[in-house]
């Protein structure tokens, strides 16, 4: 999957030396995942989805990854809003309970 | 090779500018500043200079452009004076907060109301907890002077903060005085080209600027307050650095005048200090040990300094030309925390020269009087309005 | 330039923020960041942007970010772009502003405004979710016409926004005679790409109302942002323009505006309206397009 990944070894600075300069900082630091927005989570019907795209391009999250044959969804920052499901045109997602 | 001009401290000021070769200059004019960023549009139209010139629509936007382009790396300054200082407020805490080492000058002036153009420091030390390096001059001489400090002492890899330099507006900013300029290159041997690592960069992306929770943010204001007590040596060192290269320096936080063998002293910031050093002259002459203690430095404040004086003269007065409501004037307040532990110095506060009104040498006299009074004892008030209309 | 989804990078550039459910300031800011590429140094102001983009440690941008004060998102941009010109920065880096209704129609019209006039050479694009979000839901000069929010509040005595017409950013940045600008809606994501794109290659001051509907200011379920979004443009509740070289050019026409009854009652903010007071909302909408097609159509 070519998404940007949970810094999950993210440790803020422990020290003096290891504070950050006025109020600057890197890009592309994500210390903690979205999952837990999530209540429900869209789940393909592989047999039906032709790539459109639209799920990828209306997705806020930018999770849905088109980098492999298939689209597949970064569980770690998926909110589970549910707008690629209901923006498939083909009626192709499904927004399941997550859990279950 | 410098030169001589005969010269105001606003367009000396602009010389300063122009020798610290910034990138960016943003401005928006207001009475007493003007004549200032005319001058800076000069060194534009006449070749002279080569700095990208914003002229914004407000003071806000003023601070706020120095700021962006600031994070874009580039060496900045903007000017301003009492109601556009109160306007940009916002902005002086963001720069000085993300440690951008932009340079302004305020052209001190009353603020409203009652509305009114003319000099006081009342705009300057409403921005005390600011953030920023808060310098006052007492000549054009020392405007230029420290103009160019100023952004040695901001762009110092330990300071990286922002300075203002005030001038009294219209003592200092309208009126003219000869002043030597400094050429080009001994300037740029004294302050180097500016580098830094808090800026934007493709090669290596920033966040700037960012939200800090309760849970860094009392480090981040801790290491500011490190940073302000560094700045004591720093603006002591730069100001002794630009005495060996360029040959004129100003004694650091604070100058001494005449105080060896004084028993009373009066402290004073910015163009007073330069009436008041007259006056010492002239009751020297008569045999009164008087001195002078001009406050060039602010914020930091020379804490140790005015600690050290603690039982130094029979009485010390502080000339203020702002009042905190309720209080005291703003200099004393923190000229008598330093001696706090206890002192058997007389201490005085003489709150003059308000919204414009002229520090005559009398005055000046009158308050070296009244410490002798203090100093021999007698009734006088702590705290003074001073040339008033009535009594 | 032409936008073909399958060529978009599959780089984000935004990632990982903590927005609500369905915001569509997400996907107006994501799109466009996929457009503009990593050469891009951004600003934003205090706006909900902000506070789920970069609150240390976290930063959800991976392009040079800043945060500025709530007037000042023009104003900081404008003294980025003309460092980036005095320093030789790269002619390719875009300086991209993102602010949202109540910080570019309200607090930041005067920066905004200063930077149109100077045509400094930066890329305001605003998300208008109609309100202030981040602060809890209170009524901006982009709120329309009965909309309760928390300071215009639905009650006996009130219908909620009661001011007519929502200030028009277009008009006002059109009137500044920029080299370009533009509306958009996260509901049409091809049209507002190429916007993006085609503002990307124009030099100066470049302006782009993006309509952003917002799941828990308006009252919606998250799923249906893009949806919303579409409803309002259909019944012309939206429109989208684009103008350069002092032409205007309305993008979508419907040949029949949709009735607005259905997007109004699509919301919570609109739930306590009367039929008619939705009628009046219709009345505005009809009073808006006819000024429209009389200015901009062919």
């Amino acid at each position: 999957m070519n998404k940007p990944q949970w810094n999950k070894e993210f440790r803020p600075p422990s020290g003096w030396d290891e504070m950050f300069f006025g109020a600057s900082n890197g890009v592309g630091i994500l210390p903690t995942v979205n999952s837990g927005f999530r209540t429900f989570h869209p789940e393909f019907d592989r047999e039906k989805c032709v790539k459109c795209m639209l799920c990828w391009v209306y997705c806020p999250e930018g999770c849905i990854d088109k980098s492999a044959d298939r689209l597949e969804i970064d569980m770690d920052y998926c909110k589970g809003c549910g707008i690629c499901a209901n923006e498939c045109p083909r009626n192709c997602i499904a927004m399941v309970k997550d859990g279950e | 090779m410098s030169r001589k001009a005969f010269l105001s401290a606003n367009e000396a000021a602009a010389h300063g500018v122009r020798l610290s070769r910034p990138d960016v200059v943003s401005a928006y004019p207001i009475t007493p500043q003007t004549t200032l960023v005319e001058k800076i549009a000069d060194f534009l139209a006449d070749g002279e200079a080569d700095y990208r010139y914003m002229m914004v629509e407000s003071e806000h936007s003023a601070m706020a452009s120095a700021l962006g382009a600031s994070m874009m790396g580039a060496r900045t300054f903007t000017a301003s004076s009492s109601q556009g200082l109160l306007y940009m407020c916002e902005m002086l805490s963001y720069v000085s907060g993300a440690r951008h080492p932009v340079v302004m000058v305020d052209a001190n002036r009353s603020t409203a109301t009652p509305w009114n153009i003319y000099g006081d420091q009342r705009d300057a030390f409403s921005m005390r907890d600011s953030g920023w390096i808060m310098l006052f001059v007492e000549s054009g001489q020392e405007a230029l002077d420290t103009v160019i400090q100023a952004y040695r002492i901001a762009e110092d890899p330990e300071i990286m903060t922002p300075v203002m330099v005030n001038l009294d507006g219209f003592t200092l900013t309208h009126t003219y005085d000869m002043v030597e300029i400094p050429d080009q290159e001994t300037v740029d041997r004294y302050l180097p080209a500016f580098r830094t690592d808090n800026k934007m960069s493709l090669s290596a992306p920033k966040t700037l600027c960012q939200t800090v929770g309760p849970d860094f943010h009392t480090e981040g204001r801790y290491l500011q307050q490190a940073v302000f007590e560094k700045a004591k040596q720093v603006i002591a060192g730069a100001d002794a650095e630009y005495g060996r290269i360029i040959g004129r320096s100003y004694g650091g936080m604070t100058e001494e005048y005449r105080c060896g063998d004084a028993e009373t002293a009066l402290v004073a910031a910015g163009s007073v200090a330069g009436t008041a050093r007259v006056v010492v002259d002239e009751l020297r002459r008569q045999g009164k040990k008087v001195g002078l203690i001009k406050l060039r430095s602010y914020r930091p404040f020379p804490k140790e300094y005015f600690a050290g004086l603690r039982d130094r003269f029979a009485a010390l007065g502080v000339i203020d030309r702002s009042i905190s409501f309720g209080f005291e004037g703003t200099i004393y307040s923190e000229v008598k925390a330093c001696m706090y532990g206890g002192t058997k110095t007389a201490l005085g506060n003489f709150i003059v020269g308000l919204g414009g009104r002229d520090i005559p040498k009398t005055q000046i006299a009158q308050m070296y009087d009244k410490l002798a009074r203090m100093a021999a004892g007698e009734p006088e008030k702590e705290i003074q309005f001073l040339g008033m209309r009535w009594e | 330039m032409a936008v073909n989804y399958k060529d978009l990078s599959d780089q984000e550039l935004l990632y990982g923020a903590k927005m609500c459910q369905g915001c569509g300031a997400a996907v107006a800011v994501r799109l466009a960041l996929k457009i503009l590429g990593e050469k891009t140094c951004a600003a934003y102001p205090a706006c909900c942007f902000a506070a789920t983009t970069s609150v240390y440690p976290q930063s959800a941008l991976f392009v040079n970010n800043a945060v500025t004060a709530f007037p000042a998102l023009a104003s900081t941009a404008s003294g980025m772009a003309v460092a980036a010109e005095a320093l030789g920065w790269d002619e390719d880096v875009t300086i991209l502003a993102i602010g949202g209704d109540g910080g570019t129609v309200d607090i930041g019209i005067q920066a905004l405004s200063g930077a149109a006039e100077r045509n400094d050479n930066i890329l305001y694009l605003c998300y208008d979710n109609e309100a202030y979000m981040n602060t809890g839901v209170q009524r901006s000069g982009s709120t329309p016409y009965g909309a309760s929010t928390t300071t215009t509040p639905a009650g006996p005595c009130s219908i909620g926004e009661k001011n007519t017409f929502r200030k028009n950013l277009f008009d006002i940045i059109t009137a500044h005679r920029v080299p370009y600008a533009a509306t958009a809606s996260v509901s049409y994501p091809r049209d507002l790409m190429e916007k993006i794109a085609r503002a990307k290659d124009v030099r100066g001051c470049r302006v782009i109302h993006v309509s952003a509907p917002c799941p828990t200011g308006w009252g919606f379920d998250p799923a249906k942002t893009i949806e919303i979004g579409r409803m309002a443009v259909e019944c012309g509740l939206w429109y989208l323009a684009e103008y350069e070289n002092d032409q205007i050019k309305l993008n979508y026409v419907p040949k029949v505006l949709k009735p607005v009854g259905e997007y109004i009652r699509s919301q919570k903010r609109f739930k306590h309206l009367k039929d008619e007071e939705v009628a009046r909302i219709s009345e505005i909408r009809d009073e808006e397009w006819e000024r429209l097609m009389k200015r901009y159509a062919e």
